[in-house]
């Protein structure tokens, strides 16, 4: 390896890929006491896109996502007590329980909100960038996607305008290869996605998504580049679902995707390559890994404590929100 | 003839049949020859008619209907696919403004002879964008015709008379109604699609209904005869037209009307249900109409919320009930042993 990255990073980075394992595998083991009453879509495996990324990222910078995106609100510094109490329906989620796994929300971190249908906060992302960039602010947008949301037309009218105007926004596809049960070839031709970025002219960039070094490069370079005012990038990353598209439960069963395909990418497990690299390298000692896991664990248990103990909304709350109240005196 | 089988199974078999007996038809959706085939209700037909039959798509919900359209024009018959209506919402600029239009903007010289399947539902932490029931809009815009039906019945028949109908057609098919069963005949036949169909008869009262609402409607007649009010009970079926005549035959009986509707109240069919009966059969009504929908709010994904948000038989027992005086009458809602009502009543499972 070239010039190796901070060791602070890089324990960061570790403990941050371990952090969104331990609370997807624990949303996965308490969803089927059917507490969490909303569709829920997993990120294990993908982690270490929104860990590389988000290591570049200021409080003030601005994050989109779509219906997987319980890794980048963590990342991104979301309250992991109100995104629980999200997906329990409770008043003290972070959308007071109106939104669910699919409406993630906290704009004391920066992130912006996530919605599920697929390519609309594309769009939206790049009227924020488009925002700072005319307030002349160094704040940079990041907007996640996968490869479906790339096929709706929202993505590439964005990608456009994004690219005409030069705007600050890095656009993440992390690219595992299914939209629910369609592979990509049925749906895409054989070329790289990022290869659409390039014809709008603008930085592209194709990578392995389960090397959490390789996606952290990658974004200081287009992160840099938004930041310093040069323009949009996109930047697609190779990874793999390992659970069910949408729920707790793997599915294999199903026979869309092969077991083996499966095997072969848990091998190139985003955590456990980095935990290898970390030992080999005298960051982390297996000790120092308990350690971290129980720390961790234990930030889980009194989340899930915290959601679980929370009222749930209270009836008025039904028709709250639907229109604003006035701010500003008539 | 008296197979019953579920709902789900009543379109699989419908789309089978339909494409087995037109070789212009075709199937395309996201997903639809994938392992769970769209809840069920494509499984297994590309395996049985081919990979040039029944198309899986990219999620270009926009671009497809463009795609769809375009095919119809040179004589296909296609059926478009929308897991969800929220999708569809992406599909707006060529449905609207040309699927619909196509035939009247050219003087009538094509037509646009596509099905669409829309999915509507409710329950299970759908939330804002994966609930909604916009039949309203559709049938707002002149050129497409717009069909609910409740009954495994209806919906085999309705769908085969979509695809042999050379308008656009969209078949909003309530998740909700799945896995309910009925009596439905093995062999291919219509159901016509401007047609509402009387369900239950009574003199006290109409309850007409749209989709997943009729059975919550049949739940209430059942409340109100407990208190000895007899409903009549209209499953609507088409928006397109409102079938006025069984409607205000039934209000010729009865003098009163609670409308339900799986969208919102305002602005929507219950909205329109009402103008009508306004319109044309006001001297027969014996007190103010009543209309039973969702709230002017989006759908709140806590199951707390939910259960407040969506109408169910005793809203409409009630509303009927203070019609008539004897709301006081009503025996208290029985829940049954599910805590939340964010999954279907175990005792709608049919036959209807
Ligand atoms: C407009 C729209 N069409 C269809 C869907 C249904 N849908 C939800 S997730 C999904 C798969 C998307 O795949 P991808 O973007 O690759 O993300 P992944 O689930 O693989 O992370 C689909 C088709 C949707 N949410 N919105």
């Amino acid at each position: 390896m070239d010039n190796a990255l901070d060791v602070n990073v890089r324990l960061a980075m570790y403990k941050q890929l371990l952090r969104l394992r331990l609370v997807e595998d624990a949303i996965a083991r308490r969803y089927s006491e059917y507490e969490m009453r909303c569709p829920t879509h997993l990120c294990t495996g993908q982690e270490a896109i929104p860990v590389g990324v988000s290591a570049h990222l200021r409080t003030d910078d601005l994050v989109f996502s779509g219906h997987r995106s319980h890794g980048h609100y963590l990342a991104k510094g979301g309250s992991l007590k109100s995104m629980l109490a999200e997906l329990y329906g409770r008043a003290t989620g972070c959308a007071g329980g109106k939104g669910g796994s699919q409406h993630l929300i906290d704009l004391s971190c920066g992130f912006m909100g996530s919605a599920p249908i697929l390519a609309s906060t594309i769009s939206v992302g790049v009227g924020a960038a488009w925002e700072i960039a005319m307030r002349g602010e160094s704040r940079v947008v990041v907007v996640y996607f996968g490869d479906g949301a790339t096929e709706e037309g929202t993505f590439h009218e964005a990608m456009n305008f994004a690219s005409v105007k030069r705007l600050p926004v890095v656009f993440v596809c992390e690219n595992n290869l299914y939209s629910v049960h369609s592979s990509l070839d049925v749906r895409q031709p054989n070329r790289p996605i990022s290869a659409l970025g390039s014809a709008h002219a603008m930085a592209a960039s194709h990578a392995d998504g389960n090397n959490v070094e390789t996606v952290y490069r990658m974004a200081d370079e287009a992160i840099l580049r938004a930041r310093v005012g040069d323009g949009p990038t996109i930047m697609e990353f190779t990874t793999y679902r390992w659970m069910e598209h949408c729920g707790p439960n793997g599915d294999i069963e199903l026979n869309y995707r092969a077991a083996s395909e499966l095997a072969a990418w848990k091998e190139r497990d985003p955590l456990t390559m980095y935990r290898e690299v970390l030992i080999a390298d005298d960051l982390l000692t297996p000790a120092d890994d308990m350690a971290l896991r129980r720390q961790i664990d234990e930030e889980v248990e009194e989340a899930f404590s915290f959601a679980r103990a929370s009222a749930f909304p209270c009836a008025s709350n039904l028709m709250a929100h639907v229109y604003p109240a006035r701010t500003r005196p008539a | 003839m008296t197979r019953q089988i579920r709902y789900q199974d009543a379109i699989r078999e419908a789309q089978a049949q339909i494409l087995a007996a037109d070789p212009r038809t075709y199937i395309i959706g996201l997903g639809a020859p994938g392992p769970t085939g769209i809840f069920g209700t494509t499984k297994d037909l590309q395996r049985e008619f081919g990979v040039d039959r029944v198309f899986d798509m990219p999620s270009s919900e926009n671009a497809m209907t463009g795609v769809a359209l375009g095919t119809s024009l040179l004589g296909r018959r296609p059926i478009v696919v929308h897991m969800r209506v929220d999708f569809a919402l992406l599909s707006m600029e060529p449905l609207v403004n040309q699927i619909a239009k196509w035939h009247y903007m050219y003087g009538g010289h094509m037509v646009a002879p596509l099905t669409i399947r829309m999915i509507i539902g409710r329950g299970w932490g759908q939330g804002p964008q994966h609930s909604q029931s916009l039949q309203a809009w559709l049938a707002h815009v002149p050129g497409l015709k717009v069909v609910m039906p409740t009954t495994a019945h209806d919906v085999k028949g309705m769908l085969i008379a979509a695809v042999a109908d050379d308008a656009p057609v969209i078949v909003m098919e309530h998740r909700w109604l799945y896995g309910v069963t009925g009596v439905v005949p093995e062999e291919m036949y219509e159901v016509p699609l401007d047609q509402a169909a009387v369900v239950r008869s009574g003199k006290d009262v109409t309850l007409a209904a749209t989709s997943y609402m009729t059975l919550e409607s049949l739940r209430a007649a059942d409340m109100l005869s407990q208190i000895g009010v007899e409903a009549d009970v209209i499953d609507l079926r088409s928006l397109t037209p409102i079938d006025l005549p069984t409607l205000s035959a039934s209000i010729a009986r009865t003098g009163r009307i609670v409308v339900s509707d799986t969208g919102h109240s305002l602005f929507g069919v219950c909205a329109e249900v009402l103008a009508l009966v306004a319109e044309s059969c006001f001297s027969q009504l014996k007190s103010a109409p009543g209309r039973v929908g969702l709230p002017h709010a989006p759908t709140p994904t806590s199951p707390a919320l939910a259960d407040l948000y969506y109408p169910r038989a005793l809203d409409i027992a009630r509303a009927a009930a203070e019609m008539l005086g004897a709301a006081h009458r009503l025996p208290p809602e029985i829940l049954g042993e599910h805590k939340w009502k964010d999954t279907p009543d175990p005792s709608f499972t049919g036959p209807y």
